[in-house]
């Protein structure tokens, strides 16, 4: 199994605060990857930085390209998608547009096929696909972000705190969808999630985030059974 | 009544060249997220750029599309030169940095051109079409027909193309755009362009009503300041119907209103500006700023 993302030495901060100090990981071709940890462990700042948001120093190697430094939009177009911490939806575009939007930068002609099998995957969508997307429901919302991202067709999706302010039974719901895609489109996921019982059970391996620095790793079943992983996280 | 009624149509059409400035105004405001105040002087220098088209000889209508086109590229690469190094940066800095755009442009065109009046053509000619009793200049038709065009086209750019569709995108939320692969940069330059544009042809028709010399765009200015927002700094539907509303009063006030007249008209935006502040400070159709804790 090759590396599609390999980080090495990563640090990013704001101004003069540093939140990562040195991350490295790999995610593999096709992999579920989760990253856990508490708040203010960096996650989020993780994931800005693979995506360009927040400017690192290190490296990031994704398919071959260094991509540490790049812009956000060059990132997005060499295959990197991102669903932002509350969903970054265009509240004011109606459904289609928001899916329309995910795929701007394709410069291929299957756009609207592509959006016919969305709407075929999540039917909700379909039904609401002249709605403006600022009136969807939180859980809709964060598939319609899922599924605007999938649109740029990502090798690689980068998903922060898709369970955060659902309900438990859509979060159910929505990782379940996740899995689906997941499998059926070979794209590899590197998941952000502070929920570590769920992140667990969706990811094929998981690296635990703490103050900027990866404190644990493992296969989801060696975190899963990790005795200070349950004690910290798993609370059992 | 006849007078009434001509007074009106005047003020709808004058209204129409606020009102295409102000859709310039507020495609910066929605894309950029400020003022431009440079805005009026843009197309100033623009129009005086058709003038110069039409004095080396070229025929109006020619001269009218090749400083539409230089317009657009003028817009995209103030965006491109000036707005760009300090994109994303304080809003009071922006602000300032178009304040020096006015000022810069207004110079500028005052060395090349001098600061005496000129006599402007007019794009339709003179003449009066005569509906029902009363008469109306072919040019106040036309000119309401070339701001209908305007946002016609607007309308179909905004909601067929997938620039418009980028420009919708970046103006509701830049960083998921970037995201999404879409260069935030490039759409803005070609806001300003197409802003720059619609400057240029609000320009081009209201200098035959009045003189052109290098501060024929400052009134003009504070006009369309006053019908954005009146009809709601985003909204470009409301940018048209707050200009048709200011063109309107204004003239009906310098008519009918003795003490006002022609010298005190200057008073009708800015006592609207007012208003509108105090009682409804999004306008007629803007939308309030709703931010998620």
């Amino acid at each position: 199994m090759s590396a599609l993302l390999e980080v090495e030495d990563l640090e990013a901060g704001y101004g003069a605060v540093t939140v990562l100090r040195g991350v490295s990981l790999q995610v593999g071709d096709g992999q579920v990857v989760g990253v856990l940890g508490p708040n203010g462990a960096g996650k989020t700042t993780m994931l800005r930085a693979l995506s360009g948001v927040v400017r690192p120093r290190g490296h990031v190697r994704f398919a071959g390209d260094d991509v540490a430094g790049k812009r956000p939009e060059a990132i997005a177009r060499l295959g990197i998608a991102q669903v932002p911490e509350g969903r970054g939806t265009f509240t004011g575009l109606t459904v289609r547009e928001n899916l329309q939007v995910g795929a701007l930068s394709r410069r291929d002609g299957d756009v609207a096929a592509d959006i016919d099998r969305c709407f075929e995957r999540f039917p909700v969508l379909g039904e609401r696909e002249d709605q403006a997307a600022g009136s969807l429901s939180g859980g809709e919302q964060q598939m319609l972000a899922v599924a605007r991202a999938l649109m740029l067709r990502p090798k690689l999706l980068l998903l922060d705190e898709p369970s955060l302010g659902l309900a438990p039974k859509i979060t159910a719901q929505l990782f379940s969808d996740l899995s689906t895609v997941a499998r059926d489109e070979g794209t590899t996921v590197l998941l952000v999630e502070q929920n570590a019982s769920l992140a667990l059970k969706f990811a094929d391996y998981a690296y635990v985030l703490e103050a900027g620095q990866i404190a644990l790793s493992g296969t989801a079943s060696e975190l899963a059974d990790d005795d200070q992983m349950r004690r910290s996280y798993l609370g059992v | 009544m006849a007078e009434f009624i001509e007074t009106v149509v005047d003020g709808i059409a004058t209204g129409s060249l606020y009102g295409a400035l102000a859709l310039a105004l507020v495609l910066i405001f929605r894309t950029t997220g400020i003022v431009n105040f440079a805005q009026g002087e843009m197309a100033m220098f623009t129009t005086f750029l058709a003038w110069g088209l039409v004095e080396a000889g070229l025929p109006i209508g020619l001269a009218f599309l090749a400083t539409l086109g230089l317009a657009f590229v003028i817009g995209a690469l103030i965006e491109r030169v000036i707005i760009r190094p300090v994109e994303g940066g304080e809003t009071l800095t922006l602000v300032i940095l178009t304040l020096g755009l006015f000022i810069f442009i207004n110079s500028a065109a005052g060395w090349v051109w001098g600061f005496n009046n000129r006599a402007f053509p007019n794009l339709f000619g003179e003449g009066n079409v005569d509906i029902g009793g009363v008469s109306i200049s072919v040019e106040s038709v036309g000119i309401v027909a070339v701001l209908l065009a305007l946002v016609g086209v607007l309308f179909l750019f905004f909601q067929r193309t997938k620039v418009g569709l980028a420009m919708r995108a970046v103006s509701m939320n830049p960083e998921s755009s970037r995201l999404a692969g879409i260069s935030v940069g490039r759409t803005l330059m070609i806001g300003w362009g197409v802003a720059a544009l619609a400057g240029a042809l609000a320009g081009m028709l209201i200098a035959p009503r009045l003189f052109l010399d290098v501060n024929f765009m400052g009134a003009v200015l504070i006009y369309s300041f006053a019908a954005a927002t009146l009809g709601g700094f985003d909204s470009p539907l409301g940018a048209v119907i707050g200009g048709w509303i200011i063109g309107v009063v204004e003239n009906l006030a310098g008519t009918y209103v003795d003490w006002i007249g022609n010298d005190l008209k200057i008073l009708v935006p800015l006592l609207i500006i007012l208003a509108v502040l105090m009682v409804r400070p999004t306008g007629l159709f803007g939308s309030p700023e709703v931010s998620r804790a």
